[in-house]
């Protein structure tokens, strides 16, 4: 493993002026969260982005194997989302999903573990980097079908309904999954029978190499929500506190009985599509580079740096760098998977 | 003992479900105050409520896919697919996720949901209402398959499918719907992967599922007045699957055909021959036949269609050449 402190400068983009972007909150209300659910946000995201590097390392080292797709600058979303959830609430992901079974609370040593296919892993090994799943934090699963979360957390939702729970799911979606059919299917039933479910679209730009304005005329993926007859958000992926206050609108009006809403966070895609993706094939490093200006932890800081003491985040950092190489140390050193289980838990 | 028909059978299932379980609801189209499109789900919205009997709109993988997603979260969702060639459009949902919740989340996750469908020729409902396709799901591990005969079957398979911790296919042959049967009050529940055997016999066995029982007993009447013994075996469930009894039934009768509905070319019949022919070749004096459809689609005009799919006259004549062969081999 790469020693921790090599990695800090890559985990973040280099400060920022604020003509550069700044922070639209700079000075604002931050969402409303007290300083506790501040630094929890931060831990979060800056646990993503540290996962995402240490494993990206990791892969590139040759200690993991199998497709890797990273959610490097889109931190902001999973943070924001499930700061507004409970944790009885539910979350259904997609390929790129490492962060949002962070946010919703999975251990690290486990997730790890199952990235490297190991016995200790959450699936055992039998999922892997697109099949995370630990029910204990309601965390439901991921599907690397594209629009196969709507699926999971609509009928979650349904299954919410029919017991009476006040609980709610949410389906995390990238911006591919609007080309699929299912997306309007789960979309609508989740609308007539006006179940507590939340549609958060990560708009990253990108579906592999095909960018989102070469797979539908209109722009705003949030518009869709009108012929369905639910609110639709649009909501800048970058700014947690924008991120948290639409989720925490739409987790309300789901828990009170109102039904679903559709949330886009217009975000990009730092990475490729996957680790070794032809990059230069579809887009210039210039167009990358520009986009990372709005790192969302950098906008983080500075939207806080009235507000909190300079040292918490730091000791926040040490503290999640520590706990990731932790798992990742974890990992490496568990038991591989029993061929034996190999063949237990099918029909 | 009573006699009902298949319907009823299908009706009286799913309602002794959801009065069992309150875990239990079904999905389906036109399945409401419509009461199902073969009365499957009759009366049921006043008896259970539209919350847990509830109307879907012309969506299968919404339909499917939220029974997987409500199924992970301890539901027992029934999920009806009124006819069994649209299973092709939630196809997702069965395959790539009803099927593989449990293994790929390392048990932490089930979809123990029933999805009824029906099937079949000779209502001339043409190319897109009419196939047999039980064979693709014997090829996706994760599910079970099941195809039940008679009204008595109807009953004790779905009361072990609606309480199985995996998804079930359960496949009920439309043709066989008014057919009538005795049931026990109550119906004991049917172990999935036990067939039974329906008629005695010496010199050919036949095993079947579902209409193609019906056809096969009717074809071992024919052959009886020709002086052949035929023993016909339901086996009742595709996965599991009982190839022991299918086995057993070679040591005395030597000669095997397996009769079904489905396209002959790569139908569940072959999976049967093969695991046959690996573990009881000794047993064998024929070549193990299959009767199935031809591989065409199913065509509308009654002509057309008699000249491909599999009935009894085909059945009749595979134990035929059964003997034949026997015979020539001998």
């Amino acid at each position: 493993m790469t020693e921790g402190a090599g990695l800090i400068s890559s985990v973040t983009s280099p400060p920022l002026g604020d003509q550069d972007g700044g922070s639209p909150e700079r000075g604002g209300d931050l969402g409303g969260l007290s300083d506790a659910q501040l630094l929890d946000v931060f831990r979060t995201m800056y646990t993503i982005r540290r996962f995402e590097v240490t494993m990206e390392r990791a892969h590139l080292a040759g200690d993991l194997y199998g497709p890797f797709h990273s959610s490097m600058g889109q931190e902001a979303i999973p943070a924001g989302v499930c700061a507004a959830l409970r944790a009885d609430d539910v979350v259904a992901s997609t390929h790129r999903g490492h962060g949002h079974a962070i946010a919703k609370g999975a251990e690290l040593g486990p997730v790890c573990a199952e990235l490297w296919g190991r016995a200790t892993g959450y699936c055992g090994g039998k999922g892997g980097s697109m099949h995370i799943v630990s029910t204990r934090h309601g965390f439901i699963g991921q599907s690397p079908i594209i629009g196969g979360s709507g699926l999971l957390a609509t009928g979650a939702a349904l299954s919410f309904d029919l017991k009476g729970d006040s609980r709610v799911a949410v389906a995390f979606l990238g911006d591919g999954a609007v080309g699929q059919g299912v997306f309007h299917e789960t979309l609508n039933l989740a609308a007539i029978w006006r179940l507590p479910a939340v549609f958060v679209v990560e708009n990253n730009g990108y579906a592999h190499s095909f960018r989102a304005d070469q797979m539908q005329l209109n722009p705003d993926i949030a518009s869709r929500a009108e012929g369905y007859g639910m609110p639709g958000v649009v909501v800048d992926g970058t700014d947690v506190f924008s991120v948290y206050g639409a989720a925490e609108a739409a987790v309300e009006r789901a828990r009170a009985g109102d039904g679903p809403t559709l949330i886009e966070a217009k975000c990009y895609r730092w990475r490729g599509h996957n680790l070794g993706d032809a990059e230069h094939l579809y887009r210039e490093r210039q167009e990358v580079e520009e986009a990372r200006r709005n790192d969302p932890l950098h906008r983080f800081r500075q939207a806080v740096s009235g507000r909190l003491e300079p040292g918490a985040l730091a000791g926040i950092e040490a503290a999640v760098d520590e706990e990731i190489d932790d798992a990742a140390r974890f990992a490496a050193e568990s038991p591989f998977a029993d061929p034996q289980t190999a063949l237990e838990g099918s029909y | 003992m009573r006699e009902i028909t298949f319907i009823e059978a299908v009706r009286e299932a799913q309602a002794e479900a959801l009065i069992a379980d309150d875990r239990v609801f079904i999905m389906g189209q036109e399945i409401g105050s419509y009461g199902g499109v073969f009365r499957a789900t009759q009366d049921f919205v006043r008896r259970f409520g539209e919350h847990r009997v509830r109307d879907m709109p012309i969506a299968e993988q919404s339909m499917l896919g939220a029974g997987v997603g409500a199924a992970v979260m301890g539901m027992r969702p029934i999920v009806e697919v009124m006819f069994m060639d649209f299973v092709a459009c939630g196809m997702d949902a069965i395959v790539n996720h009803a099927a593989k919740m449990r293994y790929m989340s390392g048990d932490q996750l089930r979809a123990p949901m029933v999805i009824r469908t029906q099937g079949g020729s000779g209502t001339h409902h043409g190319s897109q209402h009419s196939q047999t396709l039980e064979s693709w799901f014997l090829h996706v591990p994760g599910l079970a398959v099941v195809v039940p005969s008679v009204p008595q079957d109807v009953k004790g398979l779905f009361k072990t499918s609606v309480e199985l911790e995996h998804p079930v296919l359960f496949v009920e042959h439309r043709a066989l719907y008014r057919t009538t049967g005795t049931v026990t009050d109550p119906v004991a529940p049917i172990p999935l992967g036990q067939g039974v055997v329906r008629r005695r016999g010496d010199d050919v066995t036949v095993a079947a599922v579902g209409k193609s029982v019906h056809q096969a007993l009717a074809a071992a009447l024919e052959m009886e007045e020709e002086g052949v013994s035929v023993e016909v075996i339901d086996l009742r469930t595709l996965v599991p699957m009982d190839v022991e009894l299918v086995l057993e039934s070679l040591s005395h009768t030597h000669r095997l055909v397996v009769a079904h509905e489905a396209v002959e070319r790569g139908g569940w019949a072959g999976e049967l021959v093969a695991r046959v022919v690996a573990e009881g070749f000794d047993e064998l004096d024929a070549p193990p036949l299959r009767a199935g459809s031809k591989a065409t689609p199913i065509p509308f005009a009654r002509e057309l269609e008699a000249a491909m799919i599999s009935d009894e006259r085909l059945i009749a004549r595979r134990i035929r050449e059964s003997l034949d062969l026997a015979e020539y081999s001998a």
